[in-house]
């Protein structure tokens, strides 16, 4: 059980490429932090620096207020898990868990290896395979033996790099739901490395966002979704990704190129601000007006446009509305999606609609726009203008209160169960 | 797997025996000439008229067995601490090559790579001066040294090959696990190594077993002298006879233990022994 903490820590290699510039995070005790963004933002990198199997340029790291900079892997007394496991294919499942605790000669008499080993085997439903060798199992086996090797030895910290990039869909599902379980059972700080936001989203008590190898925005995964920094955060979380909408004001009037809305006086000042605006808009943020009540009506803006087309999935549907954006701001997506690591930003509007909703496309829709949840960036700096400071931390200090609760939980299941 | 047509099939099989006959018959020629009795040698047919034991018999129990046998522990001795030696240096060395960045990387390879393509024939000369010079001439030293110059590049070069194939993440994952960069090495790269490493001792042992020019140039007498060597002078009974039929019970007793080898070390050269490591 350990706090890691990261101080502008910067990895520049021989060329003078810095992977990672600079940055600081604190993770506390029993945390789970994710380390996300595209690929090559050095999020991997800054991993294995913490690891140790990567020199730190500068900046300091410590792990419970000693500084480890200069410290050997093995002297830092972490658990890693590879992307490819990097199980050793000569031992069998028991020796690879036992691996760690055999090399700490003397450390272990060897009923303690056996029992520390079969403990782990039980947690992970490894029991029946542990004569076999690491050939003849499956991707989620191995992916096992490889926590298996982790959670054997008490390491002050778990680091995972990516480690359910290499399963199946319908697996990945169910190891997250283990990581995510084991992890609030041990209570041992865990850090991870992924480029999946789903699994960002659901394993994370905090997600730190990384670009370019620099620190976007560190948060909980409520405070990412609804109080974004700036746009690269706010379109490389969630997922149909936020729309962005060049807009201009002319009073509480904002000009799209999807119609004219009506917002309220705050948002309306801030976008009147500058001479053009991003407008950022989550696609739930849409509904079909003739389902939405009476009452909820007033909150937003009622305006008519023409869906391309629409997608069914049962339980909504989604709508797309094309734009013709200015050439600059053509640009501006053009470059946020080079960023974000996608191919090119379509110049149009994903909407999501109730499943009952009859719109269909080719037709001239009413669609109604809740306008209190919009946000407006510069374009120029990327900053989000309306980007609400304490109702964000409030956000992560609630995710902060439930890992505590749930530390405590799983706790409190594990003693009864003992 | 691959379906294979019973056409395919046939052609196979026929390549395969071409090449096993052109491989095997002269083989399977010297052992008939080895069962042959002396005045039996010239008889113009491939299989003896008699079949004896008479040149097993010369070079084990008679006239040339102590040519015959001390050039054989000879050549056992020194090709098998060839062979050891230059493994043990050449898996340091590939290592070093195939996972660190120092300065002269390159050098050493290209260096190893000059050594081995030299004609050999070309530093027999001065070596043999220099061997009489400071004594090593017509010693087990005297042929180890040499046979190194052979058998250390072609051992460098694979075995490099060989290192690069093992997932660096293993080494790394052991040094997490708490293991020193010495017993990452021992534990996690070694023991996968093992093929690669039997594969490469097998072919020094050939190339040193199988050397002629430094065996018949840098020895003199028995002290030294390797089977190879030793070959060129068996005698007849008499000098009215050729020794064909003693130097082919030879050759064929020189190649049992190749033989032996590669049916032993086999069962080592599990390939695919590295499947499992990481995620195929």
């Amino acid at each position: 059980m350990a706090s890691i903490s990261l101080k502008n820590l910067v990895k520049k290699y021989d060329d003078g490429f810095p992977a990672v510039n600079d940055v600081s995070i604190d993770i506390a005790d029993g945390e789970f932090v994710i380390l996300v963004g595209p690929s090559g933002c050095g999020k991997s990198t800054l991993l294995r620096m913490i690891v140790g199997l990567e020199d730190i340029t500068s900046g300091d790291l410590f792990i419970d207020d000693r500084r480890v900079n200069d410290k050997a892997p093995r002297d830092r007394n972490l658990a890693m898990v590879f992307q490819n496991y990097a199980l050793y294919p000569h031992l069998t499942v028991f020796e690879n868990i036992a691996f760690p605790l055999r090399l700490a000669k003397g450390k272990f008499r060897e009923e303690e290896v056996q029992e520390r080993v079969r403990a782990a085997a039980t947690t992970l439903e490894l029991t029946d395979h542990l004569e076999r060798k690491p050939g003849n199992l499956s991707g989620g086996q191995r992916q096992r033996v490889a926590m298996g090797r982790a959670i054997v030895r008490q390491a002050d910290a778990f680091l995972f790099d990516e480690p359910l990039s290499n399963l199946d869909a319908k697996l990945r599902g169910q190891m997250r739901a283990e990581i995510s379980q084991m992890q609030r059972r041990l209570g041992t700080t865990s850090v991870n490395v992924t480029h999946d936001q789903t699994e960002a989203m659901t394993l994370g008590d905090r997600v730190a966002v990384l670009k370019k190898g620099e620190l976007q925005q560190i948060a909980s995964p409520r405070e990412l979704y609804e109080q974004p920094v700036n746009l690269f955060v706010a379109g490389f979380i969630g997922s149909p990704s936020m729309n962005f909408l060049p807009a201009t004001a002319e009073g509480t009037m904002l000009k799209t190129p999807i119609g004219d809305m009506e917002v309220p006086d705050a948002l309306a000042a801030q976008a009147a601000s500058r001479e053009v605006v991003l407008l950022g808009i989550r696609p739930e943020y849409f509904e079909d007006a003739s389902l939405v009540e009476e009452s909820k009506l007033g909150r937003g803006t009622v305006f008519s446009a023409e869906l391309s087309h629409t997608e069914w999935l049962g339980n909504e549907q989604y709508g797309y509305i094309h734009f013709e954006p200015s050439p600059e701001v053509k640009d501006l997506l053009d470059g946020l999606a080079r960023d974000l690591d996608a191919d090119e930003l379509r110049p149009q509007v994903v909407v999501t609609l109730d499943a009952a909703s009859r719109i269909r496309g080719g037709r001239t829709a009413e669609l109604w726009l809740d306008t209190r949840r919009l946000h407006v960036f510069d374009p120029a700096t990327g900053e989000n203008l309306t980007r609400d400071a304490e109702a964000g931390a409030a956000l992560t200090q609630e995710a902060n209160r439930e890992r505590a609760e749930e530390i405590e939980r799983a706790g409190r299941d594990a003693a009864e169960a003992g | 797997m691959k379906t294979t047509t019973p056409r395919t099939r046939i052609t196979w099989i026929l390549i395969t025996i071409v090449v096993a006959v052109y491989a095997l018959f002269p083989v399977f020629s010297i052992l008939a000439t080895s069962f042959k009795e002396p005045s039996d040698l010239s008889n113009g047919k491939l299989l003896p008229t008699n079949w004896s034991g008479v040149n097993y018999e010369q070079i084990l129990v008679g006239d040339a067995q102590e040519l015959f046998l001390t050039s054989l522990r000879n050549s056992i001795g020194i090709t098998l601490i060839a062979t050891a030696v230059a493994v043990v240096l050449a898996t340091l060395c590939a290592y070093a090559i195939a996972r660190l960045d120092f300065p002269g990387k390159k050098l050493v390879l290209t260096t190893a790579l000059a050594v081995s393509i030299f004609p050999v024939i070309s530093i027999v000369t001065p070596l043999f001066n220099v061997w009489r010079t400071i004594g090593l001439y017509d010693t087990w030293l005297g042929l180890i040294i040499p046979y190194l110059s052979l058998t250390l590049p072609i051992s460098i070069w694979t075995l490099a090959a060989f290192f690069r194939q093992i997932p660096w993440e293993l080494e790394q994952a052991a040094q997490v696990d708490g293991a020193t960069s010495w017993q990452a090495f021992r534990k996690a790269i070694v023991p996968l190594a093992a093929p690669g490493v039997f594969t490469t001792a097998i072919i020094a042992f050939f190339i040193a077993w199988n050397d002629f020019v430094y065996g018949i140039s840098l020895t003199s007498t028995e002290a030294a002298r390797p089977v190879p060597a030793a070959l060129a002078f068996f005698t007849g009974a008499s000098q009215f006879e050729s020794p064909t039929g003693a130097i082919s019970a030879a050759a064929i007793i020189v190649t049992i233990p190749v033989v032996l080898l590669v049916l032993g070390f086999q069962r080592q050269i599990v390939s695919g022994l590295t499947q499992g490591a990481v995620k195929g």
